[in-house]
């Protein structure tokens, strides 16, 4: 009963001046709905763009690289590899070593009898010339067990003519990439023939292409069975040169990979070591968003705390009328906070309607990309927590737009009022 | 007879832009249905000494009761609660809030008082009105009617939680001496049929002399009543 009669002072203050409030609501309107819309895309992207990475990079990559040995002979010396004795070796070389990782069946069956683990794939990556007459690429050819691939690490998003199964099916098939086969001209159906690293000639036959959106990926690297691959470097069935590891828990990746190379001595790297630099620019898009919003918010604020404070000053006699006859301070000060709470909610409300429209309208509008064959419109977020942000962030804001004028009015003295008349 | 006001030895000082005592050793009371005007010249104190009573200045010294109940020293808020039951308002100018209709404007103080459903109310106001003869006005805009209407809305608006004593702080100042003499009957009916108390500020002699009894003030003491 009380605050419905405050309430209704507070509507037909707003309503008698229709144009002002419309203003102030048209400020909180704008600035919820350039929120909404500015954190559905930049979420939808950033999604579209972590996805990328997470989706495709295995969270923890086992391999074994070549590397000078880490105790030179001169250390083990009692004489010399004290540290007090000051020794320098010139010139040092890298051990010869395999590319193969040692032990590669067990510590496969060890990944995958450890529960962290989601699944594993083994790689064999081996360097051959694609040749076209006498001409020779440069080239990678990677073998997979593509159904795996598939499943853990959705290799088949950027799999353009042809399906991985088909590779599958044919022992002596390949997955060529976009940019090799546009330079060579084949296309799915012709045989690629390559050379390899110990100077033979296979011929493998294209079932389908791949694009993945990166130029230097796509004009040398190839997929191929892993049997193949293995042949192709002249190694036995039990040659593996990458062992890569999809976790349940991505934030593991980073203990497990120490872990491994203790355990196994090998070296392994997580996914946040070697892409660092996106967590970085996700964090960085979603600043600017929740800045540039509460930017705008903060404007809108002010806007209404402009109108807040003009109308007070037009009030002065009805505050103090309201006041002789009964109202508190307390009451005056909410009948002002309701009319910024009512623009700002009524504000927020559309904004949030608007925001959503024009999120759906992007999200209806064409984007196609190179990276992302599969992807044909603009990626946006529906999430339904920025909307609540949204609400929340326009209520709070025009709380305190409304309080510090409200405040005032409050603090009123009706009898300097009245007998200043 | 039943007190209604009593005042006890109230002091009251300006300090701005010097210290000057306004109100010196006030003392006086006033009875159930008693219509008492206060006269005097201006700056002589009267109307501060109203407004003390109205228990919107709360800077004085000294002891106020209402209803034999002690105000001096409630808070704010329990004041505002004590005005909007027992007190009436009329001032020299009427007040009204512009974007409220008549019959909105009446109704207010007693929305906020909640004692009754807003039904109730309303059949309350339009009697009020009625009784001043302005309930075909009752749906206008406050700022549509005459001057003398808006006086009459603004007793109507004092009317409304029948409370026990109008104040009224030269409430025929505006007025020519037509719409003056309609408000002070109304004043005087008011105190006879309702039991209400008045206690009206005013310049205007002609009317003082028409009331029950005269306060007359110089310099901030009363000297005579």
């Amino acid at each position: 009963m009380k605050s419905g009669v405050l309430l209704k002072i507070a509507k037909t203050h707003l309503l008698a001046r229709k144009k002002q409030s419309a203003i102030a609501a048209l400020g909180v309107t704008f600035g919820i709905g350039t929120f909404i819309i500015l954190v559905s895309f930049m979420t939808g992207l950033n999604g579209l763009l972590d996805g990328l990475i997470l989706n495709r990079t295995p969270h923890i990559r086992v391999y074994n690289q070549i590397e000078p040995s880490k105790k030179q002979p001169i250390e083990l010396s009692s004489t010399y590899g004290d540290s007090h004795i000051m020794h320098e070796i010139l010139s040092i070389k890298p051990k010869k070593s395999q590319s193969n990782i040692r032990n590669n069946r067990g510590i496969m069956n060890a990944l995958l009898s450890d529960s962290r683990v989601k699944g594993v794939t083994p790689q064999v990556s081996t360097r051959v010339f694609y040749k076209s007459g006498s001409v020779l690429l440069n080239g990678n050819l990677i073998g997979v067990n593509i159904l795996k691939e598939t499943e853990l690490f959705n290799i088949d998003q950027y799999i353009m003519q042809g399906s991985p199964r088909d590779l599958d099916n044919n022992t002596n098939g390949v997955i060529l990439g976009a940019g090799v086969a546009k330079k060579l001209s084949l296309k799915v159906g012709d045989f690629a023939p390559m050379v390899t690293s110990n100077g033979s000639v296979i011929r493998l036959k294209i079932v389908a292409l791949f694009q993945s959106g990166l130029a230097d990926v796509d004009n040398v690297q190839s997929y191929t069975n892993l049997k193949t691959a293995q042949k192709a470097a002249g190694e036995s069935p039990a040659y593996l040169t990458d062992i890569n590891v999809k976790l349940y828990d991505l934030e593991l990746a980073k203990a497990m990979s120490d872990e491994l190379v203790r355990l196994f001595n090998i070296q392994a790297v997580d996914i946040k070591t070697a892409n660092a630099q996106f967590e970085t620019g996700t964090g960085i898009r979603n600043l600017i968003t929740y800045a540039v919003s509460v930017t705008l918010l903060v404007v809108a604020g002010f806007g209404i705390y402009n109108i807040l404070n003009m109308l007070i000053y037009e009030k002065m006699s009805d505050i103090a009328i309201l006041k002789a006859t009964g109202f508190s301070g307390g009451d005056v000060q909410r009948i002002f906070i309701y009319q910024a709470m009512l623009i700002g909610i009524i504000g927020g409300l559309i904004g949030l309607i608007l925001g959503f429209l024009v999120s759906v309208l992007i999200s209806k509008a064409p984007f196609e990309t190179a990276a992302l064959p599969t992807i044909k419109t603009f990626p946006v977020n529906f999430n339904p927590s920025y909307y609540i942000i949204g609400t929340v962030f326009a209520i709070i804001t025009t709380f305190f737009a409304g309080f510090l004028p409200a405040r005032k009015a409050s603090k009123i003295d009706p009898v300097e009022i009245i007998r200043g008349q | 007879m039943e007190e209604i006001i009593k005042v006890e030895s109230v002091n009251k000082y300006f300090h701005d832009p010097m210290t000057l005592q306004v109100l010196k050793n006030i003392n006086f009371t006033m009875n159930k249905g008693e219509f008492v005007s206060i006269m005097g010249k201006s700056g002589c104190g009267k109307s501060t000494l109203l407004y003390i009573l109205s228990t919107m200045d709360t800077d004085y010294e000294g002891d106020l009761y209402i209803n034999k109940r002690k105000i001096t020293g409630l808070s704010s808020n329990e004041l505002a609660v004590v005005r909007n039951e027992h007190i009436g308002f009329v001032f020299q100018f009427h007040y009204l809030l512009p974007e409220f209709s008549v019959l909105d404007n009446v109704m207010l103080p007693a929305l906020k008082l909640g004692a009754k459903s807003k039904q109730e109310i309303e059949h309350d106001a339009m009697n009020k009105l009625k009784m001043l003869d302005i309930d075909e006005q009752a749906l206008k805009k406050a700022t549509q009617i005459s001057g003398g209407q808006k006086q009459r809305v603004a007793i109507a608006r004092a009317l409304i939680n029948n409370p026990n004593i109008i104040m009224g702080d030269e409430p025929t100042g505006n007025l020519d001496s037509k719409n003056a003499d309609l408000v002070f009957n109304i004043l005087k009916e008011l105190t006879q049929s309702m039991e209400m108390s008045m206690l009206i500020v005013t310049h205007d002699s002609d009317f003082a002399n028409k009331t029950d009894r005269v306060i007359t003030m110089a310099d901030g003491e009363i000297i005579s009543q």
